[in-house]
């Protein structure tokens, strides 16, 4: 019979179709695989709630646990907690940096729904450095990038753009 | 439970003006003012209609659970009429100029924010999960309408007038966001819904707070349309929501039962 180690190692060849440097484990993705009678509950959450890779990824991973023998699974969808990106793994951060995305800044635990609008720009919350050349100035050119879940920024040192991964 | 029908209602309350916000920002693919708006507004709509639909999921499967077995997601966004939505007035507003959009925008994402932030609270964990996840998107949506306020405000002469002239037109429906019928007191007594007549106070205070930075005035409060209870969560809409829905309709309805 398949393990719950061998179900994790396939599923970390499973790629975001819109970042593919990154696995879907290492972006927090997969949230718990279990045992439920004579079946595997792979337990996933949503990143944005409009994203439209989560269809891909669920049909991935099918794909993925099919080349190990085909357990039988069933995947469910996991509001709560919801997805952050406090929980990408150090090295999926890496990774993000050396494909020219600057990884999200630590979100905290801070209470989303409360704002000070006014007062709301929230210089931490850009990235910490330019994924290019590492200069610490660096400007927002656009609040939405490539995909919904990153900005575009500019370096005002080597003067490329990039896009960041916004903490969310 | 016994409250299912009110309970469904009150889901497509709260799927429906991601639907209608998301369509009507959707209009503009292709023609923002810029790129980097283009993009914006349609990722802002894509957060919207991502939300739509957890919301819709969730009300399929309270009507199937009253009136099996209830209709498809697909059946829900494409094949209700007009009267059967129950989306806020303001957000079936046409985008009119730029000032017009981003001012509907703003208005309705300061008060989705603090309605999402007491949803969050719902003895219903399936509503709280959604809202809770919601609001992080909500919450930057916010931020970005507020931005366009300031800038168009304390920008020019003419965008300040526009964006006086869109906050003024618009302003007739905001009383309605705060209204509260006998199907939202029943939830909310339930401590399933949250009580909108009490997000007022907070969304004028911080409504207000960005008009000042943003050197537009507050308009006075006049006649409210459909703040009485019969408006845009009772399925009594303004003339533009049926245009907008024909266009959004058309293809499934052309096409019955195809798949995609």
């Amino acid at each position: 019979m398949v393990s719950a180690a061998a179900i994790w190692k396939a599923l970390s060849a499973v790629v975001d179709p819109e970042i593919p440097s990154v696995s879907i484990v290492e972006l927090g993705i997969v949230r718990s695989v279990e045992r439920s009678g004579d079946q595997w509950l792979v337990s996933i959450t949503p990143t944005y709630s409009g994203c439209p890779a989560t269809r891909v990824i669920e049909s991935d991973i099918r794909d993925a646990l099919a080349q190990i023998g085909g357990p039988d699974i069933r995947v469910v969808t996991q509001l709560a907690p919801p997805w952050t990106t406090d929980w990408i793994a150090p090295e999926a951060r890496r990774k993000l940096r050396e494909t020219g995305i600057a990884p999200p800044q630590p979100r905290g635990p801070g209470p989303a729904a409360t704002i000070d609008v006014v007062r709301m720009r929230r210089p931490d919350d850009g990235p910490a450095a330019c994924p290019r050349c590492g200069s610490q100035h660096t400007v927002m050119v656009a609040r939405f990038g490539s995909t919904a879940c990153k900005a575009q920024y500019r370096c005002t040192e080597c003067l490329e753009p990039f896009d960041y991964f916004k903490p969310y | 439970m016994d409250d299912d029908p009110q309970l469904f209602d009150y889901m497509l309350r709260l799927a429906d003006n991601g639907i209608v916000l998301a369509q009507r920002l959707g209009e503009w693919v292709g023609k923002g003012p810029a790129l980097e708006e283009d993009i914006a507004l349609t990722n802002v709509g894509l957060d919207l209609l991502g939300q739509g639909r957890m919301w819709l999921a969730y009300a399929r499967e309270i009507e199937a659970r009253y009136a099996p077995p209830g209709r498809g997601e697909d059946a829900l966004a494409f094949l209700r009429d007009g009267g059967e939505f129950r989306n806020l007035l303001l957000v079936e507003q046409p985008n009119g100029n730029y000032a017009d959009t981003m001012a509907r925008q703003f208005l309705f994402d300061q008060w989705h924010l603090m309605l999402l932030g007491a949803l969050a609270g719902s003895k219903d964990a399936r509503i709280a999960a959604i809202a809770a996840k919601a609001a992080k998107e909500v919450r930057y949506h916010l931020e970005r309408s507020a931005d366009w306020m300031i800038r168009l405000g304390d920008g020019t002469e003419l965008s300040h007038r526009r964006a006086q002239d869109a906050v003024d037109a618009l302003w007739v429906y905001t009383g309605e966001m705060f209204s509260v019928d006998a199907i939202e007191r029943g939830l909310v007594a339930a401590g399933v819904a949250a009580d909108a007549a009490s997000l007022r106070d907070p969304w004028r205070s911080a409504v207000a707070a960005v008009f000042d930075e943003a050197s537009l005035a507050m308009p006075g409060d006049g006649w409210m349309q459909g703040a009485s209870g019969r408006g845009g969560k009772q399925g009594i809409h303004t003339e533009h929501l049926g245009h907008m829905l024909a266009e959004m309709q058309i293809v499934a309805r052309s096409h019955p039962g195809a798949r995609w």
